[in-house]
C-alpha cells in the first residue's frame, strides 16, 4: 500500500478559554491513503473542525498543539514555522467550508480567487490556471462555465457557490482536501446535487480527502472509512459499511437517534372541535414579489403541522405572517373562531399572549446580556403580571419543564450550550402559557443527539399542555419524528398537505416527489443509486 | 445578458438629492439662527447716535426691514450664483472671504495630501501587526494625541520647534506678496499640528475598519488558501474596508475646512476661521452666513462623496445580480 498522505498521530490540541488551556482534541491518530475519503462525525464541540484544520497545519486563533504530529506527505506541519507551514496549504491540501457565501470575497470576481493560489503559488500561468477552472466548473456542472468565472459571489446561488469552492480547493491539483459540512448550509435538494459533484471529482481526479458532518446519512454515501469523534477522541473507526450495519460503541448507536425516534400514529393528544386557527386564501409580498399566494391551511388544537419546503420557498414568512410580525396582501386568518388582526401592534396582549414564535438561532434571539432568569420573567410579568416569589416560582417550574437545572436560572446565555439555549427559548415561549407555537427551524441549529432530545421534549409538552405546534422545518426526518399533518410549500404556494401517513406514501405530488428523494438514506449506496436512475 | 435597471445610479442620485436638501435645510437655520441673534447691526455700528430714525434709516439702507423670508431668498438665490452679498463694511462677500478661503483651502490641501495616504497606511500596518509593539505604540500614542485639545498640540508644537529649537517661525501670517517658499515655510507649524490631529483620528478608524473585516470567514479561508499575511490584509480586507475609511477621512477633509479655526487663531494664519471670528466681532451679518454656508458645504460635500464612494465599492449594488 502506498504511503499515507496524511498521518495523525497522537494530535493534542487546546484552545484557551477564560484564561485557562483545556483540550479539546486528546489525542487522536488518523491516516488516509491516496484516493481514500475519511468521514470524521460527531456532534459540534466534538473537535472535528480543530482536527481538519490541523491537517492544513492551521489553528484558530486561541488554540495550541501541545502534542501528536500532523504529517503530510512525511512532512510534520507543526515542526515548521507558519510561514513554511502556509507554503503547503491551497497547493498541497484544501479546504472547503461550510458555508461559502461568507468564505468568498464579497469583493472579487470567483475566477480571481479560484486561480489566485494556482498563479501565486502552483505555478501556473493565468490562462492556464483559467483554462483549469473552466474544466472543473465543467466536472462540477455548473452553468455556463467559460462565463461562470466572471460572476460576483452574489450573483450565484448556494449550491453554485459550494460547488466553485470544490472547484477553488481543486485548482492546484491537492493530495488532500479537507471539506468541513459542505452541504450542511443547503437544502435536501441542493445537498443532492453538490453531493453528486464532490462524489464524482473526488473519484476523477483520485484526491483523498477527510469529510467532516454530523449527518451520517451523508457520510455514508461518500466515505469510505469513518471515524466517530466525541469529546476530542475517536471512539470508533471502522469501514463506513460496518459502521452503518454493526457500530460497536454506544456513542455511535446514538447518531441514529432522530432516525429512530419513536412515530407516534395514535394521534392520541388531537383535540376535538373547531380549529385553532385557520388561514384562508392568504398572500403576502415583499414590494412587488409575492412571497405567498393563496395559502390555505388550519391547525387544530394540540396538533403538530409541520410546514416543509426548501428555502425561499416561504415557510417563514407564513410564520412571520402567523405570528403578526409581517402583515398579508390578502385573505384571512380567523383565529378560535374570531378573526386576527393582520399586525402584531393591532392585537390586544390577549391574542399576543396565545400565538409564540421560537426561532432557528436561539444565540440571536435571546438577549447575551439578560440571564435566563431575566429572559423568562419579562413575559411572565407582561402577561400574567407575576411579581415576587410567585415568578420565582414559575421560572424554576418552566426550567423544569425543559429539563433545565434551577441553578441556570442565573446564568447568561453565552455561559449555555446551543441545546440549552433552545431550551431556554421554548421556555420562554411556555411562559407565555400559548396555544400555539411556531417553531421556526428550531432544532436545524442543533447536532442529531440534542435535536431528538429537544423534540421528545416537545412531544412531551404537547401531551401535557395541549398546544399546538406550526413545525416550520427542510429537515424529513424531523417531519416524519413529530408532524401529525404536513403540508409542503414551494414557491410561496402550498402543492401538498394531509395527514403524515398520506403525504408520505406514494403517489406524490412531483415536489413533495423531489423533496423526499433528496433525503438521504441511512444507507450506503443511496447516492449511487440515484445516480444511476438519472443516468437511466 | 439583458441590461437590469442598475439600482446603483439611482441610489447616487438619491444622495446627491438628499446632499442638496441638506444643504438648503442647513441654509435655512444658518440664516433664521443669524437673524435671531440678540442685538442690532444698525445700533452696534451707530453706538451713541442710535437714534431710532437714524437706526431705521441704516436698516432700510442695509435691506433688514424686509420680511426675513425675502431676504432669506434673495439671500439663497444669490449664494446659488456664487454672489454672497455685500458685507456690512461695504465690500462683496467674495472679496473678503475669497482670499480667506484660498488660504484655507491651501493649508487644508497640503495637510490632506500628506495625511490621508500616510494614516490609511499606518492604519494597515496596525491592523497587519495587530498586538504588536508598532500597533500598540501607534495606537496608545494616536489615543494621547486625540485626547488631547488641538490648541494644546498646537502650543506644544510652537513651544519645541519654534520657541525652544528655533526652527520655524512661530506665527504663520503669510502675504500674497511673499514667494512659495516662504510661505510654506511659515506654514509649516500650522500643519504638523493640523497633520497630529487629523493622522490620528484617521488611523485608529482605518485600523478598526480593517479589523472589523478581518474577523470574516473570508478572511480565515484566505490564510486557509495559504495567503500571506499582508497579502490577506491588502487584497482580502481592504477592499471591503473602503466604505467606512472613506467615511472618515471625509469627515477629516471637512474638519480641515470648518474645523480649523482654532489652529488659525493660534498661529494667526489668514485662513476663512479667522475671517469668521472678525465678522462675528463686527456683527457682519452676510460674512458670517458666507462661512458658516462654506463650512457646511464643506461638510455635506465630502460626505457625499464618502457616501458615494462607499456605494460603488460594495460589489453588491454595482453588479447586481
Amino acid at each position: 500500500m502506498a504511503s499515507p498522505v496524511i498521518e495523525i498521530n497522537d494530535l493534542r490540541i487546546d484552545a484557551k478559554a477564560n484564561d485557562e488551556w483545556s483540550a479539546i482534541v486528546r489525542g487522536v491518530t488518523l491516516a488516509i491513503h491516496p484516493g481514500e475519503v475519511l468521514g470524521l462525525v460527531g456532534e459540534s464541540g466534538a473537535g472535528k473542525s480543530t482536527i481538519g484544520l490541523a491537517a492544513l497545519g492551521y489553528l484558530r486563533p486561541g488554540a495550541r498543539v501541545s502534542g501528536g504530529t500532523v504529517r503530510l506527505q512525511g512532512q510534520d506541519l507543526f515542526a515548521i514555522p507558519e510561514d513554511e507551514r502556509r507554503r503547503f496549504r491551497g497547493t498541497k491540501v484544501a479546504y472547503v467550508a461550510q458555508s461559502a457565501q461568507a468564505a468568498f470575497n464579497p469583493a472579487h470576481r470567483l475566477m480571481d480567487q479560484i486561480v489566485m493560489v494556482a498563479v501565486d503559488r502552483g505555478g501556473l500561468t493565468r490562462a492556464e490556471a483559467e483554462a483549469r477552472a473552466v474544466a472543473l466548473f465543467t466536472a462540477l456542472k455548473l452553468p455556463d462555465p467559460a462565463q461562470f468565472g466572471s460572476r460576483f459571489p452574489h450573483q450565484v446561488s448556494g449550491g453554485q457557490l459550494q460547488r466553485a469552492m470544490v472547484a477553488m480547493a481543486m485548482i492546484c491539483n491537492p493530495a488532500l482536501i479537507v471539506f468541513d459540512e459542505p452541504t450542511t448550509a443547503l437544502d435536501v435538494t441542493t445537498q443532492v446535487e453538490v453531493l453528486i459533484s464532490i462524489r464524482n471529482v473526488i473519484r476523477d481526479f483520485g484526491v483523498a480527502a477527510i469529510y467532516i458532518t454530523h449527518d451520517l446519512a451523508v457520510v455514508a454515501q461518500i466515505a469510505h472509512r469513518v471515524a466517530v469523534l466525541r469529546h476530542g477522541v475517536v471512539v470508533e473507526e471502522a469501514p463506513i459499511a460496518q459502521i452503518m450495519d454493526a457500530p460497536q460503541h454506544p456513542y455511535t448507536k446514538t447518531l441514529w437517534a432522530v432516525h429512530e425516534m419513536p412515530v407516534d400514529t395514535s394521534a392520541t393528544h388531537l383535540q376535538k372541535g373547531a380549529p385553532l386557527l385557520t388561514i384562508s386564501r392568504l398572500s403576502a409580498r415583499y414590494k412587488q414579489f409575492e412571497v405567498l399566494q393563496d395559502i390555505n391551511l388550519q391547525i387544530g388544537r394540540g396538533e403538530t403541522v409541520a410546514l416543509v419546503g426548501e428555502s425561499g420557498s416561504g415557510k417563514s414568512t407564513l410564520g412571520r405572517v402567523i405570528v403578526g410580525l409581517k402583515e398579508p396582501s390578502g385573505g384571512s386568518l380567523t383565529y378560535d373562531g374570531e378573526p386576527l388582526p393582520p399586525l402584531v401592534s393591532r392585537r390586544s396582549l390577549g391574542t399576543i399572549r396565545r400565538v409564540q414564535i421560537i426561532y432557528q438561532s436561539a444565540d440571536t434571539a435571546l438577549n447575551p446580556r439578560h440571564t435566563v432568569r431575566k429572559i423568562l420573567g419579562r413575559p411572565l410579568a407582561l402577561y400574567h403580571g407575576l411579581r415576587g416569589a410567585r415568578r420565582e416560582a414559575r421560572i424554576q417550574e418552566l426550567l423544569r419543564m425543559v429539563e433545565l437545572d434551577p441553578t441556570h436560572a442565573d446564568r447568561l446565555p453565552g455561559q449555555l450550550s446551543g441545546g440549552q439555549k433552545q431550551r431556554v427559548a421554548i421556555a420562554r415561549a411556555l411562559a407565555a402559557d400559548p396555544e400555539l407555537i411556531i417553531c421556526d427551524e428550531i432544532t436545524s441549529a442543533l447536532d442529531k443527539v440534542v435535536q431528538a432530545e429537544v423534540l421528545r421534549m416537545l412531544l412531551e409538552l404537547q401531551a401535557r399542555l395541549g398546544v399546538s405546534y406550526l413545525f416550520i422545518t427542510h429537515d424529513i426526518e424531523v417531519v416524519r419524528a413529530v408532524a401529525d399533518r404536513v403540508v409542503v410549500m414551494q414557491s410561496g404556494r402550498i402543492v401538498e398537505q394531509g395527514a403524515k401517513a398520506e403525504v408520505f406514501a406514494p403517489p406524490h405530488q412531483p415536489y413533495t416527489e423531489t423533496l423526499l428523494a433528496s433525503v438521504p438514506d441511512m444507507a450506503v449506496g443511496w447516492l449511487d443509486r440515484i445516480i444511476a436512475e438519472r443516468a437511466a | 445578458m439583458t441590461r437590469k435597471p442598475r439600482p446603483i445610479l439611482s441610489m447616487v442620485a438619491s444622495r446627491v438629492g438628499l446632499g442638496v436638501l441638506s444643504l438648503v435645510i442647513v441654509s435655512l437655520v444658518i440664516f433664521s439662527a443669524v437673524a435671531m441673534l440678540p442685538g442690532s447691526y444698525a445700533s452696534a455700528i451707530l453706538g451713541q447716535n442710535a437714534t431710532p430714525e437714524a437706526v431705521a434709516a441704516m436698516e432700510e439702507q442695509l435691506g433688514l426691514n424686509e420680511p426675513w423670508f425675502l431676504r432669506y431668498l434673495g439671500w439663497l438665490g444669490a449664494a446659488a450664483m456664487g454672489d454672497m452679498g455685500m458685507s456690512f463694511a461695504g465690500r462683496p462677500v467674495m472679496d473678503v472671504i475669497g482670499p480667506r478661503l484660498l488660504n484655507t483651502v491651501v493649508l487644508a490641501s497640503i495637510t490632506a495630501v500628506i495625511a490621508v495616504p500616510v494614516s490609511i497606511a499606518l492604519g494597515i500596518v496596525c491592523a497587519r501587526f495587530r498586538g504588536r509593539f508598532i500597533d500598540k505604540f501607534l495606537s496608545t500614542s494616536t489615543l494621547a494625541s486625540i485626547s488631547v485639545p488641538e490648541f494644546f498640540v498646537a502650543y506644544i508644537v510652537m513651544m519645541v520647534l519654534a520657541v525652544k529649537l528655533q526652527l520655524f517661525p512661530s506665527m504663520a501670517g503669510i502675504r500674497a506678496s511673499m514667494d512659495w517658499g516662504d510661505q510654506l515655510y511659515r506654514m509649516v507649524l500650522p500643519i504638523l499640528t493640523l497633520l497630529l490631529v487629523i493622522l490620528a483620528h484617521m488611523v485608529r478608524n482605518t485600523r478598526a475598519a480593517i479589523l472589523s473585516v478581518m474577523a470574516s470567514p473570508y478572511i480565515e479561508m484566505a490564510r486557509l488558501k495559504g495567503e500571506p499575511e499582508a497579502r490577506v490584509v491588502m487584497r482580502q480586507a481592504l477592499p471591503n474596508a473602503i466604505g467606512p475609511i472613506a467615511s472618515v477621512v471625509a469627515l477629516n477633509l471637512a474638519y480641515l475646512i470648518s474645523g480649523v479655526v482654532v489652529i488659525e487663531v493660534v498661529f494667526v494664519y489668514p485662513g476663512v476661521g479667522q475671517a469668521m471670528i472678525d465678522a462675528v466681532r463686527n456683527r457682519d451679518v452676510p460674512v458670517i452666513q458666507a462661512c458658516a454656508l462654506i463650512f457646511a458645504a464643506a461638510y455635506i460635500g465630502f460626505n457625499l462623496i464618502a457616501d458615494v464612494i462607499s456605494i460603488i465599492s460594495n460589489p453588491r449594488l454595482l453588479h447586481p445580480r
